[in-house]
């Protein structure tokens, strides 16, 4: 893929992490760390402020009150002291693609949005060796509406990879898709985001169990992080794996607690 | 099948037409029946082509002008602020003050000939395209703008690259309206003082009481709007491939 400097991992912390969302707190004093090359994933109830979380990592808007009085917000920081900002690429459950542009325009769009020429194709030439690593190099030139739900995403994680940095953020970027087509697509975000730093919301155990590090149930109100999960293995581990199952019923449990 | 049916209505409201000649006994100076329009419209064909043509001008001359000052004018109150305060009190009222209401004034000013009638059409189509792709430049999808906050997109790249593309279906239905109601605004204007144009026409046959030559002038116009309208839909169809069609295809 082209000459790439390795990057170092970089681990990113969250300091008093605070949203107030209508008057009640979504969570308030919260400090979670991303390991640095390293999946993290977040589990727990819908509405308890995952996705709120993983905004407020990546400096996004966290909802109506953002306006400073509130004291939304939170600090922060990355392991080199640098700030995230331009280091962390974003992934969402839908694909975000854009229909006006081809797929490969898609997924070359960060440079397009920072104005930065491709003089000598360069760019273009590491894009078509992403969406072939992504398995639709052939649909390059094609409309994403031309394309089905799995290849639109399958787009979507090439478009995250071409931005190349080292804090990747997903937001149940494979929940939209059947059986199949979600597995295959952990192996190969497993295997494409290798080294990097990502944080990963899910609603599925068995997804958080395949491809994470460490995994943590957000639940309460304020939401607080409990003690990780850490499976052991190296990810994407396999849908049978006897000690992955095990402890499938272990993060159940505590989702059926976090959800009381 | 499409222009089956749109024959098939054609032929319908001819039938209806000279069922009400037949019925009422109306006089030729009052309603002269579709062969009489069709026989005047063969005497008189040149003098009427020629003025559908000018009229045609106006009307497209005034599409353009419009569509270019409402597109110019959504898209600065949708990058400054300053802009937005101050603009979109100027929008309602052109659209508060009927503009029919105008006409007389604008004649006055521009006089008799090509820039009053565009001025007209100019007017009121300002509102529709204005509005509509206003409308669209403030409704972007909010998971594109998160994303290109992440790619440390700038406030104009975020404009040219992402809020103005996702904002062109709505600008399209803006144009669509637009392109029906831009005759209206030229015939006004031609009523109101010219020396050329079908309303003009028509004003002049009215006077001499020549309904027959009116009504061909009337069906011209029609003829002229409707092709006006349903190439505009077929361009922006073909400009805008992506935009989905949200009526299912067995409504």
């Amino acid at each position: 893929m082209g000459v790439r400097t390795p990057q170092p991992p970089l681990s990113v912390s969250l300091h008093s992490g605070r949203v107030v969302f209508g008057g009640e707190a979504l969570f308030e004093d919260l400090d979670m760390t991303l390991v640095g090359g390293r999946w993290t994933c977040l589990l727990g109830p819908s509405g308890v402020g995952k996705s709120t979380l993983l905004r407020l990592v990546l400096g996004l808007e966290t909802g109506v009150g953002n306006d400073g009085e509130t004291g939304n917000g939170g600090l922060v920081t990355c392991s080199d002291g640098g700030e995230i900002s331009g280091r962390a690429a974003y992934m969402a459950q839908r694909d975000l693609l854009f229909p006006w542009l081809s797929v490969i325009e898609n997924v070359t769009l960060g440079s397009r949005l920072r104005g930065e020429r491709d003089g000598r194709g360069h760019l273009r030439e590491q894009a078509l060796s992403l969406l072939e690593g992504v398995g639709i190099a052939a649909n390059a030139e094609d409309r994403p509406d031309t394309l089905s739900g799995g290849m639109r995403q399958r787009a979507a994680l090439a478009r995250t990879l071409v931005e190349d940095r080292p804090v990747v953020l997903m937001d149940e970027p494979f929940s939209g898709l059947d059986a199949i087509t979600r597995l295959r697509l952990q192996n190969l975000a497993a295997r494409l985001l290798k080294g990097r730093t990502v944080l990963l919301v899910t609603h599925d155990p068995l997804e958080a169990l395949r491809l994470g590090h460490r995994i943590h149930v957000l639940a309460g109100r304020p939401a607080r992080l409990d003690i990780p999960l850490e499976p052991e293995g190296a990810p994407p581990r396999e849908v049978d794996d006897p000690a992955l199952l095990k402890l499938q019923g272990v993060l159940l449990k505590r989702l059926a607690e976090a959800a009381r | 099948m499409r222009a089956w049916r749109a024959l098939i209505v054609l032929i319908g409201l001819l039938v209806i037409w000279q069922a009400v000649v037949w019925l009422t006994g109306a006089q030729d100076w009052v309603l002269p029946g579709p062969t009489a329009v069709a026989s005047a419209w063969i005497e008189s064909r040149q003098l009427i082509l020629g003025h559908a043509v000018w009229t045609a001008t106006e009307i497209l001359a005034g599409l353009v002008c419009g569509s270019l000052l409402g597109g110019a004018s959504a898209l600065s109150m949708a990058y400054f602020r300053p802009a937005r305060r101050w603009l979109l009190p100027v929008l309602v009222i052109s659209q508060a003050v009927p503009v029919f209401a105008l006409a007389p004034i604008l004649v006055l000013w521009l006089g008799y000939g090509l820039a009053s009638k565009v001025a007209m059409a100019t007017l009121i189509i300002y509102f529709p395209v204005t509005s509509a792709f206003y409308d669209g430049l403030r409704r972007t999808e909010l998971g594109w703008l998160d994303l290109a906050r992440t790619m440390n997109a700038g406030r104009w790249a975020t404009l040219w690259h992402v809020r103005l593309p996702g904002a062109l279906p709505a600008l399209a239905s803006g144009l669509r309206v637009a392109a029906a109601v831009a005759p209206i605004g030229a015939v006004v204007g031609e009523w109101v003082g010219s020396s050329a144009g079908l309303g003009y026409l028509m004003l002049h046959a009215n006077a001499r009481m020549q309904a027959d030559v009116m009504f061909a002038a009337l069906v011209t116009l029609a003829a002229l709007a409707i092709t006006l309208f349903f190439t505009v839909d077929a361009l922006l169809r073909q400009a805008l491939p992506w935009q989905p069609e949200s009526a299912p295809a067995n409504d």
